[in-house]
C-alpha cells in the first residue's frame, strides 16, 4: 500500500471539504445546466434522408470523398436494427422526427475570440467555461491552462490556444476545419478505429455527423496543456452526432476532456457520438469525461438518449491508453469506451463512475481486447444507483490466441441507494491463450442507514452524509481524474444524488 | 443538564415498548453510569437521545439545558452538542479518518454559526490528541474504520469525541472489546474530558469500565425505565448480586 505524503493528503481534504460546500451552495437548483438560451439558430429541414445528408455536407463545404463517405454510410444504416441487447428501455425513436443539423446564425467569419457571438460566450461563462485565453477553467485558481473546443449543437464556435499550440506541432482544431486543413491526416484515420458499418448509431453518425474535434500530437511531443471539448447541445428537437479523432504519434503523450450538458426539456433529445483515437509505439492517452447531459425531470419526461461509439486502438508497441469516465447525466446511457491492444506491452485501463438517479439507465463498460503479446488492462467500475434507476456493467475481456502473457484486472462495485433501483454486472470473459491471467472482482453493497446515521451524528446533514460515502466509494476513480476536473465531478456526484434518500 | 422525563419509546409501528416511562437526570459535570441487563433498552436509550430512526417516542420529553432534543434531527442535536460513542463504530470506506472528522466538525461548527476551523489548527489539535490516544499518525489517513480491529474502532470514537468537544456524551458500551490497557487509555481520555459544564452518561454492562471512570451516580435500567440508583459502590454490589432484584 502506498502511503500518500502529507501535502497530497491537504489537497484531497481541502476537494472533499468544497465537494460538501458545493452542494450546499447548490441545494436550490438540481440540475443548474438546464437553462436555455435564445440564440438564433439555423436549421436543416426536419427529418431524414439522403437530400438531408448532401444538405449537412454542402453546409460545411466538403470535399466530394466525404460527401461519398456519407451516402454510403446512410445507405447501409437504412439496412440495420437497433440493437436490443442492452438492459435499457426507451420507446421508439423517430428518426423522422428531429433535425439533423443546427447551427448558430454566423454574421461573419470570425477573426479573433472577441467576435464570437456574446449570447454564446454567455452560455459557456455560466457553465463556467472560460472561451478566454487568459482565463482558466471554473475559477480554479492557479489551475494549468486548458485549451478548449467549443461545440454548440452542430458546430465549433471556437478554439483557443490554436496558436500556442501550433508552436508546439500539436493540432488542436474542430472536425470540419481538419477536413479542410488536414484531409490526409483525416482520411488515413478517420474509420480505422470505429468502421462506418460498426453498429447502428455509429453508422448512422458517419452519415450525418456534424461536428467535433480534432487532434494530432506529433512525435515525440509531450502537449503543453489539457486540451478539452466542451459540448452544448441548445437548439430544441435536434439530435447531436459530433465525431473526436484524436492521433498520438510516436513517443507523444496528450490528456483530453471532454465534457457535454444540454438544456432541460420535455422531449428526449438524441446524441450519437463517435471518439476514435489512434495511440502509437511509445505514446500515451488519456481520456476523461464528465459527461451531464440532462437526465430528465423527476418522473422520467424528457432527457438524452446517449449512444456513444468510443474506441481506442493502441496501435504501437507499449502505446498506453487511459479511460476516465463520470456519467451522471442522460436518461438513457449506452456506451462502451473500448482499447484495441494491439501493438506488444500495450496497455488499456478504464475508470469509470456512472451515477443513475430518479429514471435513468445506464448500460456502460468497456472492451479490452488483448491483441498483442504481454499486453495489459485495467478496468475498475462504480457504479451507483438511485430512485427507480438501473445501471448496468457490461464489460468484455479478450484475448486472441497470440495474445500471450495479456493479464487483465478488473473490479466492479455496486452502491445501491434505496430499494427501488437496480445494479447489474454483465462481464464477458474469452480469452485464446492458455498465458492469459484475467481477474475478476465484484461486489454489491448497500448504502446503509447506520453509516447515515452515524454520519448524522457526527453532525453532517443526510445529504451531505450520502455525497460523503458516495465520494468515499468512488474515491479510486476520482482519483485519476486530472485535478480541475476532479472538483467538479465530485460535486457533481452529490448533485446527480440529491433527492436519492429519505 | 440533560433532563429525561417519562421517556416511552416503541419499535415496530408501536407493537414493542422498549422504554417505558424513563426518567432521569444528568447535571453538568457529572458523570452517571446506566447498567443493566441485557433488553433492558440501553442501547435504544442511547439511539433515541440521539434521534436515530426506527424509534417512535410515544410520550415523554427530552431536554439539554433547556432545549427540546426530541424536536431535533440527529445532525441538529450533534451541533447542539450530543455525541454518542457507538456500540459498534461503522466503517466509513473511502473517506480518510481525518477528512470525515474535519468535514464533521465544520458541519457543526457552521451549524452552529462559528467559522471553520484552519487546517494548521485542526491539524495540530488532532497530532497531540492522537499522541495522548496512542493511534498512530497512518491510521488517521485511512478510511474510518475500515479493517480497524475492534479495539481501534473504540479509540477512534474517543478520539472524535476529543476532538469534537461535545456538551454532553453517551458512551454506549465503549469498554466491550477493549484490553486491559486500552480500557487505561480510553479512561484517561474520558477523564481528561470531565469538565463542570459537560455531562456524560456511560452505558455499560459490567462494572469495570467504572473502576477507571468513577461515576457520580449509578442506575439501573430493567423493562424500559430506572429501577434503582446510586453511588459508585452501588456498581460493584450489582456486579456481584446481578439485576435480579430489580426485574
Amino acid at each position: 500500500m502506498d502511503t500518500p505524503n502529507t501535502s497530497d493528503v491537504r489537497v484531497k481534504d481541502g476537494i472533499e471539504a468544497e465537494t460538501v460546500e458545493g452542494v450546499r451552495a447548490l441545494e436550490a437548483d438540481k440540475y443548474k445546466y438546464g437553462f436555455d438560451s435564445d440564440i438564433e439558430q439555423e436549421f436543416a429541414p426536419k427529418g431524414l434522408n439522403e437530400d438531408i445528408v448532401r444538405f449537412i455536407s454542402a453546409k460545411k463545404d466538403e470535399p466530394e470523398w466525404l460527401l461519398e463517405w456519407r451516402l454510403e454510410a446512410y445507405r447501409r444504416w437504412l439496412t440495420l436494427d437497433e440493437p436490443t441487447w442492452a438492459m435499457i428501455n426507451y420507446p421508439e425513436i423517430d428518426f423522422q422526427d428531429m433535425y439533423y443539423y443546427a447551427s448558430p446564425v454566423k454574421k461573419k467569419e470570425l477573426e479573433s475570440l472577441d467576435e464570437v457571438d456574446p449570447e454564446i460566450l454567455e452560455v459557456y461563462n455560466k457553465l463556467g467555461i472560460s472561451l478566454k485565453e487568459q482565463e482558466v477553467l471554473a475559477g480554479v485558481k492557479g489551475a494549468p491552462k486548458v485549451a478548449v473546443d467549443a461545440v454548440f449543437d452542430s458546430v465549433s464556435v471556437v478554439t483557443t490556444f490554436k496558436d500556442e499550440l501550433a508552436k508546439h506541432g500539436v493540432i488542436f482544431c474542430s472536425f470540419s476545419e481538419a477536413v479542410k486543413e488536414h484531409p490526409e491526416l483525416v482520411r488515413k484515420y478517420m474509420g480505422s478505429v470505429v468502421p462506418v458499418t460498426d453498429n447502428y448509431y455509429a453508422t448512422l453518425n458517419n452519415a450525418v455527423f456534424s461536428d467535433g474535434s480534432f487532434v494530432y500530437i506529433p512525435p515525440g511531443v509531450r502537449c503543453p496543456m489539457e486540451l478539452s471539448t466542451y459540448f452544448r447541445m441548445n437548439a430544441q428537437g435536434t439530435g447531436q452526432f459530433e465525431r473526436t479523432l484524436i492521433i498520438a504519434d510516436e513517443g507523444s503523450y496528450v490528456s483530453y476532456l471532454e465534457g457535454c450538458t444540454a438544456p432541460m426539456r420535455d422531449e428526449n433529445q438524441l446524441h450519437a457520438a463517435i471518439v476514435e483515437i489512434i495511440v502509437h509505439k511509445d505514446a500515451e492517452v488519456k481520456y476523461s469525461t464528465v459527461q451531464n447531459w440532462w437526465p430528465g425531470d423527476a418522473d422520467g419526461k424528457g432527457g438524452v438518449y446517449n449512444f456513444v461509439t468510443k474506441r481506442a486502438d493502441c496501435r504501437g508497441e507499449n502505446s498506453k491508453v487511459s479511460w476516465t469516465q463520470v456519467e451522471t447525466g442522460s436518461a438513457v446511457t449506452w456506451k462502451y469506451p473500448s482499447c484495441i491492444l494491439r501493438g506488444d506491452n500495450s496497455q488499456g485501463e478504464f475508470y469509470s463512475i456512472a451515477i443513475t438517479n430518479g429514471h435513468q439507465q445506464a448500460d456502460t463498460g468497456t472492451k479490452m481486447i488483448h491483441l498483442g503479446k504481454n499486453t495489459a488492462s485495467r478496468v475498475i467500475s462504480k457504479g451507483i444507483s438511485a430512485g427507480h434507476s438501473n445501471s448496468t456493467y457490461r464489460g468484455l475481456v479478450s484475448a486472441h490466441r497470440k495474445a500471450t502473457g495479456a493479464r487483465n484486472f478488473t473490479q466492479c462495485d455496486s452502491l445501491l441507494i434505496g430499494d427501488q433501483c437496480g445494479a447489474h454486472t454483465v462481464p464477458y470473459i474469452e480469452t485464446g491463450t492458455p498465458t492469459a491471467q484475467f481477474e475478476h472482482e465484484a461486489t454489491t453493497s448497500k448504502l446503509s442507514d447506520d453509516q447515515l446515521f452515524y454520519c448524522r451524528q457526527r453532525g453532517l446533514s443526510e445529504e451531505d452524509a450520502v455525497a460523503l460515502l458516495v465520494n468515499g466509494f468512488c474515491r479510486d476513480v476520482l482519483q485519476k481524474l486530472p485535478m480541475e476536473f476532479a472538483v467538479e465531478a465530485q460535486k457533481l456526484v452529490a448533485i446527480s444524488l440529491e433527492g436519492s434518500v429519505g | 443538564m440533560l433532563k429525561i422525563q417519562n421517556l416511552t419509546a416503541t419499535v415496530d409501528d408501536g407493537a414493542k415498548t422498549i422504554l417505558n416511562g424513563l426518567s432521569l437526570s444528568v447535571p453538568a459535570g457529572e458523570v452517571h453510569a446506566i447498567m443493566g441487563p441485557n433488553g433492558a433498552g440501553k442501547s435504544t436509550l442511547s439511539y433515541v437521545l440521539t434521534g436515530r430512526d426506527g424509534y417512535d417516542v410515544t410520550d415523554g420529553t427530552v431536554t439539554l439545558d433547556g432545549d427540546d432534543l426530541l424536536d431535533m434531527e440527529p445532525e441538529e442535536r450533534a451541533a447542539k452538542g450530543v455525541f454518542l460513542s457507538f456500540q459498534y463504530p461503522l466503517e466509513i470506506p473511502g473517506v480518510p479518518t481525518l477528512t470525515f472528522l474535519r468535514t464533521a466538525m465544520n458541519a457543526q461548527r457552521k451549524a452552529r454559526g462559528e467559522e471553520p476551523i484552519s487546517a494548521p489548527d485542526f491539524m495540530k489539535r488532532a497530532k497531540s490528541l492522537a499522541k495522548d490516544l496512542k493511534i498512530k499518525a497512518e491510521m488517521l489517513r485511512r478510511p474510518l474504520n475500515v479493517g480497524f480491529s475492534g479495539g481501534e474502532k473504540k479509540r477512534m470514537e474517543i478520539f472524535q469525541m476529543m476532538m469534537l468537544e461535545p456538551r454532553f456524551i453517551v458512551m454506549d458500551e465503549t469498554d466491550s472489546g477493549l484490553d486491559v490497557d486500552a480500557l487505561r487509555i480510553v479512561a484517561d481520555g474520558v477523564n481528561a474530558l470531565r469538565s463542570p459544564d459537560r455531562g456524560i452518561l456511560i452505558i455499560t454492562h459490567y462494572q469495570r469500565l467504572l473502576d477507571y471512570i468513577v461515576p457520580d451516580a449509578v442506575h439501573v435500567l430493567s423493562s424500559g425505565a430506572i429501577k434503582a440508583s446510586g453511588d459508585a459502590d452501588f456498581a460493584k454490589r450489582l456486579e456481584t448480586e446481578g439485576y435480579d432484584a430489580y426485574a
